[in-house]
């Protein structure tokens, strides 16, 4: 292993390479600066990255050396540079929310999910761009410019996690930190032709990621490979006292689903001597017609509509050929309530965002505009300059929905009509559907500015936010190219059940082979 | 009060929690920091922080609800209250509201004239964080903001519309302080901000079922002040409707220092508050053998305690009132008169030298160094006549003074009782002499000068003569 072919090193790779001796923290450090100058992943060209700080990255690469040197165990991720979305509160580097209304901000806490990163030994090198308050689906609207696709620079990233999907795909880093509220991971994470994984709501503490809409945010991971993205997940995975929200549900070593083999007993020493040891599982197993044995496949016929772009539709149908191949079983089902996701979605979650924007009021950090007229002025004159346009949308929006006289008629209908979606879901798993597949999107990454409608930027999510309402794991994985654009195929499992939809990524991936990116 | 109209009040009152850490973060909840220290991202309300509920804070709560008799919710949720103001740092108070810890409890506040009841409904009781202060008078043209208080736990209590005169809403705060009290879930002090009190009040005709229009009053800082801005507005209210005028729902704020109420500056009628479930904090779920649990560890309350202390004490309603005051003072009382087996004799001590001693060094009675058990055994001492009651005062000053036990102070102070007859006959014999013509006349059969003579040998002993033993002594001399 050397450090020339970085950008095509997996996360367990490095890691691996650094614990034997054969890479160091600094060299892995160069080599990700040195790719991101490459690539132009600074505000000039891709605009990928918001914030970086070389000198500081050096300083924690030492300490990982320092540590090394004296054989003490830095974790699984030792010496993986890692990116973060721009939301997720950070030591050292500012936390704006690709927002005007936080420049500058520093946070003087960390998120867990950030603390357990560099516990487990990753370098934390930079917070990546997004759509701000991750209010978007392009990373269109921040308010430090869009950031460019490095697949096609005339297109969007996808978002709101563009940033991070675009650092993971031009090689910057294997692995980034996301977040999710409607598809936020997944749909940049196909735009990019990377993985991209939303957990089950609670799996991952969301202490740090500032709030969007708290009963449906969750962190996310965004990787290379598969792999990449199980074993950074496994890292930040699992119980957080700090947020009531999260599970106490056990972990399982995620990586381990690439055996493909049905998830281990929870606390089984051996297990758990792979997951703190130094001795990674061998990945990825060869593709072999087993390995999807016994696994049944749902496809839901409300996620493959005949106004679903052919190319898009053809690349599900391999993937799904694929997967039979493998031994799984193709079922047709469906998810009657999913045609009623995105209008719920768009009530409930500009409801919880118009609350949790709130703290945002020029008092206490952040941007102040005071004409020196008062308290109210202050006020409008901070949250008007500061909020962008998609943000200052949706707290109208919410703030209206949840008025007295019109409660009732939105937000409470669609907090009704979120759990029958859930219901839908339950009933599919419940009926012996280990995992659903469908498409990520519905097209192709777009180019820069192509849609200026807000209600058709939104159509984006269509196929994603239904994980979201209903709380269950997805994730994306590359299926193939239209155009040279990559697409992603969506994977959906039960509660806590991301060990199985690893388990069926892996074999995807594995039995696609090189088709994933052609 | 008019007959021409009857007074109906609903009084909110906030309080305080006794917990040692705010409601959803570990800072200190102590009252008097310097501005701003007991802060953390939490209660700061910076971004990406978030709540953690004080499983403490919902213990007191549970309590509180049990000792008002009300239902506690096996469910009940978390709901942001939205509004914006500057010492509200996230923008929304994490409250509960259509679905709270408690409802419909009562308290008695007392009877009427014919001897029923008077009981004043609660509505409900439900969980709240408090918000920070602000300071409009420290910085000229600027409002400064202190954030100590902000997510402080507190509980609100709402009466139903069953108060009906000033006099009557204040007995049912004192009533509902107390208990507090009693239950220890709070200090429940005005001057700290700890109780707070917004009174709703209407008229309507005597004899309307129908409420009248209400309005809301604010800013009252003791409970007298709630009696008299709720006769203010009550006048107010009547002299409107007399005139022909309209009673206009709105917030009103007392004005002590000129005992009248004045609208408050900000519209707060048309707050819309946009109430809904506070997504960060699971609906809070209590275990029914919990709740059980905690209602049978709730202390004594005030209604019960009095009742068995007449009966135990043979101690009169009015002496029952003074000692259960405040359940230090009762408890101070009961350790005393156990101890003593004497329940007249500690009321009156303690009520009088305990008391005034308290008054003196403003001591609590939680902190008084005579404890109970020694105030009991000095009691002891005097009944076994050991002590006299002359000396008993001086050895309980001197028992506060030093902290040491009574036998102690007495032996030291050689204030014990003596009944030796060779001492006492040695001091009558020289009381006789030194006071010839009361001698004289005493020994000649006039009788009533013993008591004199009685005391004259009492100065001599400097009070530890045992009064029985003289008398008896002398009289056989008189004989």
């Amino acid at each position: 292993m050397t450090i020339e072919n970085y950008t095509q090193l997996s996360a367990a790779a490095i890691a691996s390479g650094v614990r034997a001796g054969e890479l160091t923290p600094h060299d892995l450090i160069s080599s990700s600066f040195k790719r991101g100058a490459e690539i132009g992943a600074g505000p000039e060209e891709l605009n990928i990255i918001l914030y970086s700080d070389e000198k500081a990255s050096r300083a924690e690469a030492e300490e990982t050396a320092t540590h090394l040197k004296s054989a003490e165990d830095v974790g699984i991720l030792a010496g993986v540079p890692i990116a973060i979305k721009d939301n997720i509160a950070s030591f050292g580097l500012p936390t704006t929310c690709g927002s005007k209304i936080l420049r500058g901000y520093v946070s003087p806490f960390e998120a867990t999910a950030i603390t357990r990163l560099r516990a487990n030994g990753a370098l934390v090198i930079a917070k990546t761009n997004m759509d701000e308050f991750a209010m978007g689906s392009s990373t269109e609207n921040s308010a430090y410019g869009p950031t460019r696709n490095p697949v096609d620079v005339r297109c969007v990233p996808g978002g709101s996690s563009g940033g991070s999907a675009a650092a993971v795909a031009a090689g910057i880093t294997p692995i980034a930190l996301g977040s999710e509220t409607g598809g936020s991971v997944r749909q940049p994470a196909a735009f990019c032709g990377v993985v991209g994984v939303k957990p089950t709501y609670g799996r991952v503490s969301r202490y740090g990621l500032v709030a969007f809409a708290s009963s449906l945010d969750q962190i996310g991971v965004l990787g290379r490979t598969v792999d990449d993205a199980a074993l950074g997940l496994e890292c930040i995975a699992g119980f957080d006292p700090l947020d009531s929200t999260s599970s106490d549900a056990d972990v399982p070593i995620y990586r381990l689903a690439a055996l493909g083999k049905p998830a281990p007993e929870a606390r089984n020493p051996d297990t758990e001597a792979i997951r703190i040891g130094r001795s990674p599982v061998p990945l990825p197993p060869p593709p072999s017609q087993n390995t999807l044995e016994g696994v049944v496949i749902g496809k839901p016929r409300e996620y493959f509509p005949d106004s679903l772009d052919g190319s898009v539709r053809d690349l599900c149908e391999r993937a799904l050929d694929r997967m039979r191949w493998m031994g799984a079983t193709v079922r047709d089902i469906s998810l009657p309530r999913s045609p009623l996701a995105i209008p719920v979605y768009y009530i409930l979650a500009p409801a919880e965002a118009s609350s949790n924007l709130a703290r945002f009021d020029g008092v206490r950090y952040g941007l102040r505009v005071d004409p020196g007229k008062g308290l109210r002025p202050m006020y409008e004159a901070t949250r008007s300059e500061g909020f962008g346009p998609e943000v200052t949308r949706r707290i109208l929006l919410g703030t209206y929905v949840l008025s007295a006289g019109y409660y009732d008629a939105y937000y409470k209908k669609a907090q009704a009509v979120r759990t029958l979606i859930a219901d839908d879901f339950r009933a599919v798993f419940t009926g012996g559907v280990d995992a659903i597949f469908t498409p990520t999107t519905p097209t192709t990454a777009f180019p820069i500015g192509a849609i200026s409608d807000p209600y058709e930027m939104y159509l984006n999510d269509i196929f994603t936010v239904t994980a979201n309402l209903a709380g269950v794991p997805a994730m994306s994985v590359p299926i193939g190219r239209v155009r040279r654009l990559p697409v992603g195929g969506q994977i959906i499992t039960a509660h806590f059940d991301e060990y199985k939809m690893f388990r069926v990524a892996y074999a995807l991936e594995a039995a696609l082979g090189a088709e994933a990116h052609q | 009060m008019s007959g021409k109209y009857e007074m109906v009040v609903g009084l909110e009152v906030h309080v305080q929690l006794k917990t040692r850490t705010k409601a959803f973060c570990g800072c200190s909840a102590d009252f008097g920091a310097p501005p701003n220290m007991n802060t953390c991202p939490v209660c700061l309300a910076l971004p990406g922080a978030l709540p953690v509920l004080n499983e403490h804070a919902v213990e007191l709560a549970v309590r509180a609800a049990l000792g008002l008799g009300c239902k506690v919710n096996p469910i009940s949720v978390f709901a942001r209250k939205n509004y914006f103001y500057p010492d509200l740092p996230k923008g929304y108070q994490i409250s509960q509201f259509d679905q709270p810890l408690a409802t419909g409890g009562s308290v008695m506040i007392g009877k009427t004239e014919k001897g029923t009841d008077i009981q004043i409904g609660i509505t409900r009781l439900h969980m709240e964080e408090d918000a920070g202060k602000s300071i409009h008078d420290r910085y000229p043209g600027e409002i400064a903001i202190d954030l100590n208080r902000s997510g402080v736990p507190l509980i609100e209590i709402v009466s139903e519309p069953d108060i009906r005169t000033p006099a009557g809403a204040g007995a049912y705060l004192r009533t509902l302080k107390q208990i507090l009290q009693y239950l220890d879930v709070s200090d429940v002090s005005m001057e700290e901000g700890s109780l707070r009190v917004d009174a709703n009040i209407s008229v309507r005709p005597p004899g309307q079922v129908k409420l009248g229009t209400k309005t809301e009053v604010k800013n009252m800082n003791s409970f007298s002040a709630v009696e008299k801005a709720l006769a203010a507005e009550y006048t107010r209210q009547c002299a409107l409707l007399d005139s022909g005028g309209r009673v206009e729902q709105q917030t009103l704020l007392w004005d002590g220092a000129r005992d009248t109420v004045r609208p408050s500056r900000t519209k707060e009628g048309s707050h819309d508050y946009r109430y809904f479930e506070e997504p960060d904090l699971r609906p809070l779920m209590l275990d029914a053998k919990w709740i059980e649990h905690l209602g049978s560890e709730l202390p004594e309350l005030p209604d019960e305690r009095k009742k068995r202390l007449t009966e135990e004490y043979g101690l009169s309603t009015v002496e029952v009132e003074q000692l259960t005051a405040h359940s230090d003072l009762a408890e101070y009382f009961e350790g005393v008169a156990r101890a003593s087996a004497d329940g007249k004799a500690s009321y009156n001590w303690v009520m009088g030298e305990v008391q005034a001693a308290l008054r003196a060094s403003g001591e609590e009675i939680s902190r008084f160094r005579v404890r109970p058990a020694d105030l009991a055994q000095m009691l002891n001492l005097v009944r076994d006549g050991t002590v006299s009651h002359t000396a008993a005062k001086t050895v309980f000053a001197k028992m506060v003074e030093t902290g040491k036990p009574a036998a102690q102070v007495a032996a030291d102070e050689g204030l014990l009782q003596v009944g030796d007859e060779g001492a006492i006959a040695t001091w009558i014999e020289e009381v006789l002499q030194e006071h010839p013509e009361e001698a004289t006349r005493y020994l000649g059969g006039e009788k009533k000068l013993q008591g004199v003579l009685v005391g004259f040998v009492m100065k001599k002993s400097k009070g530890r003569a045992d009064p029985k033993r003289v008398n008896q002594l002398l009289s056989t001399r008189g004989g």
